[in-house]
């Protein structure tokens, strides 16, 4: 059988069940792309497999990954796949091919080319969901929903949902990516993923505007802290930016000078 | 009203600040009943101008004082503006603050008002209403006031996560003639009894589960750096002496900022001593994860750390002949004490020679400072050249960074034979 090009939905579950057919029918496979690629790009349109998403299938490969690395090992893949980088789905394919080939802790082997690779995008990824965790600056509005707006590096809301559901067990929240046009409500049952339309506009202008009568003094009081606590004897912006990538900023209410 | 509190909290953020402790974690309290929080996490929300972390609203009470030490801001004689919170506006900031996301929590501190249990007796009540009233489960960080009452510590422990009192100058001579109103054996009393405190409750949780914590993320300390002449054999003994008689979670070091023209302390002007610093926070972590004695980094032959390199490297030059190291077989704690290897890359070397034998390029991916680790490991294909150099010329090579052709003459030659 000579090379296939295989195209899935560009889910998590999609891409596992796709890793399950590459099992179930010995593909050899050249290429994944996932259906919107496959449209703009006309090349692959004949050859084209189209992978089924399928629950069963999704967890059977989820159980296998499982059970040969373990939890942990399953959850960097997925921090891959989140990493959207370009080729991702073949660096994961081949790593499970690799795991479930391997008998022992093949996740730990920090000497295997893919792994190592793995290993690397889990860290910026991990690193871009800890700063979501950091960075997120809350704004109370007129009615009580606590209100966020993020443009992360990865596709890290899923990675954050749970820490923001158990800490803001009691309040209204949404968190949105305006890079990827979606974000996470709360509103003391289960988080839900909502778009907003194009209707609504997500500038800190408009923002404010519906914001509570306590936003202000409570965001001036936050950055008025920010500059006290500074020592000015120990000035060291580089390490500042270092800690506080300038990309993240406009989102940060202590790093905006406010007037008055 | 608001610009009544901007004030305060100014003036109470800015007096709080040289408390360089910011941690907010070593405790997982859970969000119980809906409620407001958790504890666990340990974010920094963000970082100030100098680079350090801010996880926690860390303020003072009041800046009100009636004690004279010299190397505080908040000391009686200095003439600043004064402020004090009310337990409600303390109450409404943390609440506000982290229901926005902005901290983990509270650290609150106060000069002493009246007197030591007046004072204790308000923050522990701020730290009460937090818990009681609001279901708040973030984290709080009490500053137990020299000379409170035990009744007082024991209810703080109740609430906070985490207890300190900070010793700040680590010789009893030092702090006599800089804060004649204290000494160390009414500072250790509360650590001591603390302590004890976390220890009897451990041993009860484990027969009674619903035995209440206190103080789950245990206790610290901070030590002022370079206001009393201090060596840093002082100060790592102190430290080390925390570490194991006290169980202390962390001893902070925190360079002296001069505030004062005061002829005891270094003068307005003086460079805060950050390198120095530093060096001691690298000891710290010897002594905590790398299984380091005190003894091993400074003794009386050497009462000072080495500024120009860091502690484990010292280290190292000075015993050479426990040198080189075999990566491929060494025990876990030896290969912790490779100059460039950390705790992480130890591990991973660990898991990954399992795998193969592990040859210098796999050590390069491993995220190991080679530039340091060179000179003192052997490797599988890597034969240690350097291991009979004199730790002069070592140090030398690793400060040039001029090492690089020398390695490269050095491995020609090697092809040779
Ligand atoms: S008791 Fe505390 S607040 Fe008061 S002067 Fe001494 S160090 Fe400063």
């Amino acid at each position: 059988m000579g090379q296939q090009a295989l195209c899935y939905d560009g889910t998590w579950k999609g891409l596992l069940s796709l890793i399950f057919d590459v099992y179930a029918y010995k593909y050899s496979i050249s290429a994944i792309v996932t259906e919107n690629n496959a449209i703009q790009s006309l090349l692959f349109t004949s050859a084209l497999i189209h992978v089924v998403t399928e629950d069963i299938k999704s967890a059977r490969v989820t159980k296998g990954i499982i059970t040969s690395v373990g939890k942990k090992g399953y959850l960097e893949l997925y921090h891959v796949f989140l990493s959207e980088k370009e080729g991702r789905e073949l660096l994961i394919l081949r790593t499970v091919q690799y795991y479930l080939g391997v008998k022992e802790q093949a996740s730990k082997n920090y000497a295997h080319a893919d792994v190592l690779e793995v290993k690397k995008i889990v860290k910026s990824v991990s690193r871009e969901r800890h700063r979501m965790k950091a960075f997120i600056r809350f704004q109370l509005l007129k009615d009580g929903v606590y209100f966020a707006i993020a443009e992360p590096d990865f596709n890290v809301l899923p990675l954050i949902s749970k820490h923001f559901k158990d800490r803001y067990a009691d309040q209204k929240w949404i968190i949105y990516d305006v890079k990827r046009k979606y974000g996470l409500f709360y509103d003391g049952g289960e988080v839900q993923e909502i778009e907003f339309g194009t209707e609504n506009r997500l500038d800190q202008k408009s923002i404010s505007l519906a914001g509570h009568e306590s936003e202000i003094l409570y965001s001036t009081l936050w950055n008025q802290y920010f500059k006290s606590v500074n020592i000015r004897e120990r000035k060291n912006l580089k390490l500042h930016i270092q800690h506080v990538p300038k990309r993240y900023w406009k989102y940060l209410n202590e790093k905006i000078e406010m007037g008055g | 009203m608001g610009s009544r509190i901007q004030e305060k909290l100014s003036i109470l953020a800015d007096a709080a600040k040289y408390d360089v402790s910011c941690s907010s974690s070593g405790s997982d309290r859970k969000n119980k009943d809906k409620g407001l929080g958790n504890t666990g996490a340990g974010i920094c929300h963000t970082y100030t101008e100098d680079g350090r972390c801010v996880s926690l609203l860390k303020i003072l009470l009041t800046n009100h004082c009636i004690f004279d030490c010299a190397y505080c801001v908040s000391r009686r004689s200095n003439d600043v503006k004064r402020a004090a919170f009310t337990v409600q506006e303390v109450v409404d900031l943390t609440i506000n603050f982290y229901r926005r996301n902005y901290i983990e929590g509270l650290f609150l501190s106060s000069g002493i008002f009246q007197n030591a249990d007046f004072t204790m007796e308000r923050l522990v009540r701020i730290a009460k209403k937090l818990r009681k009233e609001h279901n708040f489960n973030g984290y709080i960080h009490l500053k137990t006031i020299p000379g409170a009452s035990e009744e007082l510590i024991f209810e703080a422990g109740l609430y906070a996560d985490r207890l300190s009192i900070n010793l700040e100058i680590p010789t009893e001579a030092g702090l006599k003639l800089l804060a004649p109103e204290k000494n160390h054996r009414e500072m250790i009393h509360p650590i001591k009894y603390i302590s004890n405190r976390i220890l009897q409750t451990k041993e009860e949780k484990k027969i009674i589960k619903s035995t209440p914590k206190f103080a789950p993320a245990g206790q610290s300390t901070q030590m002022i750096i370079g206001a009393a002449k201090e060596s840093d054999l002082q100060i790592v003994h102190a430290a080390q002496y925390f570490y194991t008689h006290y169980k202390m979670k962390r001893v902070y070091y925190s360079g002296y900022v001069p505030i004062s023209n005061d002829l005891r302390l270094p003068a307005i002007g003086t460079e805060v001593p950050l390198v120095r610093e530093n060096r001691l926070y690298q000891t710290d972590w010897l002594l905590r994860f790398y299984g380091f004695e005190a003894d091993e980094i400074v003794n009386d032959m050497n009462p000072l750390l080495d500024l120009d390199i860091d502690p484990k490297l010292s280290w190292a030059l000075r015993n050479m002949d426990r040198f080189p190291v075999d990566v491929n077989r060494a025990p876990y704690e030896m290969i912790l004490r490779i100059p460039g290897v950390g705790v992480r890359s130890a591990k991973k070397i660990l898991a990954a020679r399992n795998f193969e034998k592990l040859r210098l390029e796999h050590l390069q991916k491993l995220g190991i400072a080679m530039n340091k680790a060179k000179y003192f490991i052997s490797c599988h294909g890597y034969i240690q050249r350097y291991a009979d150099q004199q730790s002069e010329r070592i140090k030398h090579f690793i400060l040039s960074g001029s090492s690089s052709k020398y390695v490269k003459a050095v491995s020609t030659q090697l092809n040779l034979f």
